[in-house]
């Protein structure tokens, strides 16, 4: 790894006075135009036992995540690295990262309509059904790709990518190698006539493939796999329809059991909206889905695409207790949202406008038949099963239903109010024998402004549930002195929970301060156990009582 | 890695601003300039934020998300009192969407759905967020008539508005900004 970095440093440096040679002017210009920038992210814990809500005893006492991005850009020229640190990580990221290391680094530069960047990358190809390099530092997810990153535009319109690499793992990289490429075509940028027309497309294609090394004594493996997909976008005025598929060869891995069927995955959204009034409608099929660049990996290791979670995301506490995770092996979700503004000064809307939106998410099982009559589903080996494609399982995974209705009364006085009935399947998403939880909550969030710089914000939050752990009541209190100051006391109260030991108080006092882009905070409570989602990806946070210490910085 | 080259990079750098003021420059105190980078506009057109621009009046970069609650707030209140803050400063602000591609399609309905009037665009892949080095949202920064990054914030609370449209007034005047 040193050598590595060492070699990358030389080159940036070469670079910079190669550039600059010679005459002092160009020297002098050069420096003018480089620009330094960074960020950088603090976050340390230091925990308590607490056996009653099951918060275990942490060894080292104080755990810490941190990571700092360092930017250099001078022109059609950029470079960075980031540097991260964990000593070891916070209760919740996998304890492979541990240590210090600078698992990115990239250098890049534009001519004559190339963009190429060596070292690591981001990138998507479409939405990402079979290729996303993402990261998430709240996840510990980073899945770039490290080696090279080439995007073209020969011509007005089109815009080809071509990604040729390894795959980061923890402080190390992927065993498989990934290739792929993706072309994209706006029509209408590329004719002149078409430039303005209202009626917009454009389509998209991409492949990608994987390879691994296979010496299996049981199973024949394929080494190559190849995955690809075509796109297409079209919208008129306020309209506005995307379709994607993909296919992925005979992949048998861990996570499907190591099944010879192949995959594919459909994305349909359609979207309407005008001042006032939006209206979305999406649906999601997948189907034997995961493409891995280790056949062995599990969980969020290694993911060479990424299927989108259509389930609605919230970030009250109580309905997000029961959060949708995708499901690798095969979903069909949908959502549909609609969102309304009732004018101002309309009886409804009154002075400043009133605003409501509603929203249904479902998500249930892909239908699966045995390929014949011997032999049962999801046998290794085999070809797994069949699916009849418009058929919807019938195991409901995920069901989600919300309504909100937000509105500002007064220079004083803001109310949102919602309501969220969830049915979750604990079995299914989280693994464990359980029935299906049915919950219904409701939320009132008001704020008042106390003066031009200082407010008070309560969160009120109830959530009815006879299965799972019960009902909960939830009680916060938030006072910000605009800009810099934030002070909150909250508790989370398991009354419901049907065994009585368990009907306990999470409660929380938080303070903190921002002054230009910089943020420290304070937090001092108890964390109930749980899962944590972004986008349909999920980390097991285990129970904590502590205290916590963040910042956050950028310049 | 060495840490003498690591060193010698950051070294290369402090010496390039430095030597970057003796210059005659526009911009003597070594603001940054807003980064290049591709976005998609709501109905699917390529930005290029090098395109930004407000005809020497100031604007605000507000990055935000669908899910984030706070986000929604802050684009909620200054929508409220966007009409007039455009008539006495002459502002713009453009909110960059960082929602992927699970949440990417319900932005175009919030933003209407909620009557924003801002010039809004999406940064799925988070190219530009990573080139402006935000971590958190929502993150917001004032850009001057010169395209340079004079201020940023990143959180939002009931009020910080006030705040921002203060900094904004002293941008329109082309006065120089308090330390904080």
């Amino acid at each position: 790894m040193n050598h590595k970095h060492t070699f990358f440093f030389a080159i940036i440096i070469c670079f910079i006075f190669s550039i600059g040679q010679g005459h002092a002017q160009g020297l002098e210009k050069l420096l003018r135009n480089s620009q330094v920038s960074g960020n950088f992210q603090f976050d340390g814990m230091y925990y308590n036992k607490d056996s009653l809500i099951g918060a275990p005893d942490v060894p080292q006492k104080v755990l810490m995540n941190a990571f700092a991005n360092i930017n250099y850009t001078n022109g059609p020229f950029s470079a960075g690295f980031r540097f991260e640190n964990y000593l070891y990580a916070l209760q919740g990221f996998d304890p492979r990262y541990k240590g210090i290391g600078i698992p990115y680094r990239y250098a890049s530069f534009e001519k004559d309509k190339f963009t190429i960047t060596i070292g690591n990358s981001y990138d998507q190809f479409g939405s990402g059904l079979v290729y996303r390099a993402w990261q998430d530092a709240s996840l510990g997810y980073d899945n770039s790709l490290d080696g090279i990153n080439i995007k073209v535009n020969p011509w007005k319109g089109i815009t080809l990518k071509g990604v040729w690499g390894q795959q980061r793992f923890y402080f190390d990289k992927g065993p498989g190698i990934v290739r792929g490429g993706d072309a994209e075509f706006v029509i209408n940028d590329m004719f002149k006539k078409l430039n303005d027309k209202p009626l917009r497309v454009s389509i998209g294609g991409s492949f990608v493939s994987k390879y691994q090394d296979a010496d299996d004594p049981v199973f024949n493996l394929p080494k190559n796999v190849a995955a690809y997909g075509g796109r297409g976008s079209i919208s008129y005025k306020g309209f506005m329809i995307n379709g994607e598929y993909a296919h992925k060869i005979n992949d048998p891995s861990t996570v499907n059991n190591r099944i010879y069927k192949s995959g594919n995955a459909t994305l349909l959204q359609l979207t309407y909206a005008q001042k006032g009034l939006g209206l979305y409608l999406a649906a999601i099929r997948t189907d034997n889905m995961s493409f891995k660049s280790d056949r062995d990996a599990e969980g969020n290791d290694l993911n060479i695409n990424y299927i989108p979670s259509l389930a609605k995301q919230t970030t009250y506490s109580l309905p997000s207790i029961y959060t949708y995770g995708t499901q690798p092996n095969g979903e069909f979700g949908m959502q549909a949202q609609g969102i309304y503004t009732f004018k101002k000064k309309s009886v409804l809307g009154g002075k400043y406008g009133t605003n409501i939106s509603l929203t249904y998410s479902r998500y249930n099982a892909i239908n699966k038949k045995q390929v014949d009559d011997d032999t049962p589903i999801d046998s290794t080996g085999t070809l797994g099963y069949k699916s009849d494609y418009f058929k919807i399982g019938k195991e409901a995974y995920y069901e989600n239903f919300n309504f909100e209705f937000s509105k500002k009364f007064n220079k004083t006085f803001k109310l949102i109010v919602d309501y969220f009935y969830i049915m979750y399947n604990a079995k299914v998403i989280e693994g464990h024998e359980q029935p299906n939880i049915h919950s219904h909550t409701v939320v009132v969030d008001m704020t008042f402004n106390i003066n031009e710089k200082h407010s008070l914000r309560t969160e009120l939050q109830h959530m009815y549930a006879k299965q799972g752990e019960g009902s909960w009541a939830y009680a916060m209190v938030e006072y910000t002195i605009a800009p810099k100051w934030f002070f909150s006391v909250s508790d989370m109260y398991n009354y419901g929970n049907s065994i009585s030991e368990k009907r306990l108080h999470y409660y929380s006092v938080a303070t903190a301060f921002a002054i230009g882009s910089t943020r420290i905070s304070l937090n001092y409570g108890r964390q109930r156990a749980g899962i944590f989602c972004v986008g349909g990806v999920c980390r097991y946070v285990p129970a904590a009582n502590g205290l916590t210490l963040s910042i956050s910085s950028s310049f | 890695m060495k840490p003498t080259l690591c060193f010698s990079l950051l070294f290369l750098c402090c010496m390039a601003t430095i030597f970057g003021q003796n210059e005659p420059v526009p911009n003597p105190i070594g603001l940054k300039k807003l980064p290049a980078v591709e976005l998609k506009t709501l109905d699917n057109k390529t930005f290029n934020t090098k395109d930004i621009s407000n005809d020497g009046k100031p604007i605000i970069i507000s990055f935000w998300a669908t899910w984030c609650k706070p986000c929604v707030n802050e684009l909620t209140t200054i929508s409220d009192v966007y009409d007039d803050w455009k008539e006495e400063t002459g502002v713009k602000l453009i909110a960059i969407s960082i929602d992927d591609s699970k949440t990417s399609g319900n932005v175009s309905p919030l933003v209407n759905g909620k009557s924003w009037d801002y010039e809004v665009y999406l940064d799925i892949n988070s190219d530009f967020r990573r080139a402006m080095n935000v971590n958190l949202v929502p993150h917001t920064f004032v850009i001057n008539g010169n395209n340079e990054i004079v201020w940023q914030h990143t959180s939002f609370s009931q009020g910080s508005e006030l705040q921002l449209i203060d900094i904004v007034r002293k941008v329109a005047k082309g006065q120089t900004l308090p330390a904080e």
